[in-house]
């Protein structure tokens, strides 16, 4: 297990050294000077531009200029915001948070609701249910999400009034952040009606994120657990007379769930892409829209800084789903 | 293990009609197909068939609903929108800018990742671990997300999306390439070619990369599809094709303040969006039944 675990991590920096030289090049490919696009459009004279050149290292060679940066990024400076002036780590960890909490919610109910949907329709293949939930599943995966955020906004924030149209919390409510997470942190307030107000909040920017993983997630089960229903040990404990439940929950299942382990890891680039998109619509404070909004502001270090922790996390992810596959799989592990 | 005893031996299908001896079983996979070519005839008569033009704003009808609710008329079929110009017409013109879109990125991802892939797994060591690693630091970055930090690099626009996505969907192109020219390398048939003397280039591109073409196919379906997605999700964020374009994502972007006071703004394009995906996404269902051989047995 050490062996594998160690060769895993030993992927993992090359592509980590990667991301940062492409994070590094992304500010020096921007057309225009550097030090122009960071004193924005009231321009610097030029012995200022100079002083600035010197102060933000742009007169050194590339290779000392990449060093700087990335022994910056090792001890967490990730430069600061040209806009707020605050650390871009700073920025980021205040809105991940929220980001967090809407993926975590999206990726639990595509889970609970994706992987049941392909059991069924799997067990039993092609009756109405099969043909319905994976015409849905397709519709599902082909969905603008973008529009269907603006359907749901029609229906039942126009129509029925049920849920708000954007924020995380009603304004009525205040209360200092514990864990970052507006569900847990109502809780723990204990004002009356926070908890609801953060639920309903929730709800249209959760369905919306969780589309596209609900659809993958539900196709691949089914096609997971129609390959090890035709497998040999499933029709032998067929025969020993075990209950069809038994023989699909325990027999099926276990293997069956092995891809669908690794889809689920590979939603979580879905899921930041889906983020972008949702938390602009919903004007859902996380780091998609912030994102955005660094980049229509010119933000460079705040986009730099940005792309360079998403990657990164998408990368741990990665690693993590990896790890737990060769825990779950002795096939994998062994396999080098 | 047919039962039937035949008395002349029939002569096998070509590639081709097997091939659509398998495609029309799937349902869904000729809608699909029809839909899209459906698709294709709109964008190619889009003169002849809008009864507008996609620009001209009528000034006495702004916002006016689509034809059989309330206040709307025959004049505007599905109504207008908040500049008056005829919501139908732009619909019939925007899938012109989507046909494009996939065909130029499909086009422009195909050839560079055939290359590098059909490169990487020629020529192996160092040059394939190179690419490799680039194409895996791709992935390490959420698909839109790249495309929009490239779009921020090189600017908005319809041409600079394109080229973005493009960029986006090289690694998948890339690791299918490759992985399908190395099986395909170190079967006889190469050998063969190899012995008789056929150069590197010959080898690459006449001898394996037909039988690498498969997956290629379904690929490009899936990626032709996911391109007018994010194309429209770039315009819809400002950043693909500007206004007064009728890009299907850009007329969305446009209509979202709209969106609780005239619903036929918003609806209409983001339909066309969905059809013309699930169209193509049915298609590519289909076209990977009828190519993987795997399938075809069962």
């Amino acid at each position: 297990m050490l062996r594998f675990v160690l060769h895993r991590l030993g992927l993992v920096i090359p592509t980590f050294v990667g991301i940062t030289l492409l994070t590094f090049a992304m500010i020096r490919l921007v057309p225009g000077d550097p030090i122009e696009l960071l004193a924005g459009e009231r321009g610097v004279s030029p012995e200022r531009h100079a002083e600035l050149r010197a102060q933000y290292g742009f007169d050194q060679p590339l290779l000392v200029q990449y060093w700087d940066y990335i022994s910056g990024v090792l001890t967490g400076d990730l430069g600061k915001s040209i806009v707020t002036k605050q650390p871009v780590l700073d920025e980021f960890f205040t809105l991940f948070p929220a980001t967090l909490e809407l993926s975590t919610c999206a990726i639990i109910l595509a889970v609970l609701i994706g992987v049941p949907v392909g059991i069924i329709a799997a067990v039993r293949r092609g009756s109405i249910f099969d043909h319905v939930s994976m015409g849905t599943a397709l519709t599902g995966f082909s969905m603008p999400i973008f529009w269907w955020a603006l359907l749901l906004i029609i229906l039942f924030s126009g129509i029925l009034g049920w849920t708000p149209v954007s924020g995380r919390i009603s304004l009525l409510y205040f209360f200092e952040p514990v864990t970052g997470f507006m569900l847990i942190d109502s809780l723990l307030s204990g004002q009356e009606g926070a908890f609801t107000s953060a639920l309903r909040h929730l709800i249209l920017p959760t369905v919306v994120l969780s589309t596209v993983p609900l659809a993958v997630i539900a196709r691949q089960t089914r096609s997971a657990m129609l390959e090890v229903l035709g497998e040999d040990y499933v029709r032998t404990a067929r025969a020993k007379g075990l209950p069809p439940r038994r023989v699909i929950g325990v027999h099926a299942l276990r293997n069956a769930l092995i891809p669908v382990i690794t889809v689920i890891g590979l939603q979580v680039g879905v899921l930041f892409s889906g983020t972008v998109l949702t938390e602009s619509i919903f004007s859902w404070p996380g780091i998609g829209k912030w994102l955005l909004d660094s980049i229509a502001r010119r933000d460079y270090p705040s986009v730099q800084g940005g792309i360079l922790l998403i990657a990164t996390t998408v990368i741990v992810i990665n690693l993590l789903v990896d790890l737990v596959y060769g825990l779950v799989n002795p096939r994998i592990r062994h396999h080098r | 293990m047919s039962t039937t005893v035949n008395t002349t031996a029939q002569a096998p299908p070509g590639p081709l009609r097997e091939f659509w001896l398998y495609f029309r079983e799937n349902r869904g996979a000729v809608a699909g197909l029809i839909v899209f070519v459906l698709v294709c005839l709109m964008a190619l008569f889009a003169d002849m068939i809008a009864p507008h033009s996609p620009t001209q704003q009528y000034r006495e009808a702004f916002l006016q609903p689509p034809f059989w609710a309330e206040g709307g008329s025959s004049r505007f079929l599905l109504g207008t929108d908040a500049v008056g110009r005829d919501i139908l017409s732009r619909l019939i013109y925007g899938s012109r800018y989507s046909l494009i879109i996939g065909t130029i990125v499909v086009s422009l991802s195909l050839t560079v990742g055939i290359a590098l892939g059909l490169i990487a797994g020629y020529v192996r060591g160092s040059t394939e671990t190179l690419i490799m690693r680039a194409m895996d630091m791709m992935l390490a970055f959420p698909s839109l997300l790249l495309a929009v930090v490239i779009v921020a690099i090189l600017g908005p626009g319809l041409f600079n999306a394109m080229l973005a996505i493009s960029i986006v969907y090289l690694p998948h192109l890339v690791r299918l390439t490759r992985a399908a020219a190395i099986t395909e390398l170190g079967k006889d048939y190469v050998t063969a070619s190899r012995v008789s003397g056929a150069g590197t280039l010959r080898l690459m591109i006449i001898t394996v990369l037909p039988n690498c073409m498969a997956p290629l196919i379904v690929q490009s379906t899936l990626s032709f599809s996911s391109a007018i997605l994010d194309a429209a999700a770039l315009g819809f964020l400002g950043m693909g094709a500007q206004p007064p374009t009728p890009e299907w994502g850009t007329m969305l972007a446009e209509a979202r303040e709209f969106v609780l006071r005239a619903w036929w703004v918003v609806t209409f394009p983001g339909l066309a969006i969905l059809v013309t995906v699930l169209a193509l996404n049915l298609l590519g269902d289909g076209l990977r039944d009828a190519l993987d051989p795997r399938l075809k047995r069962q």
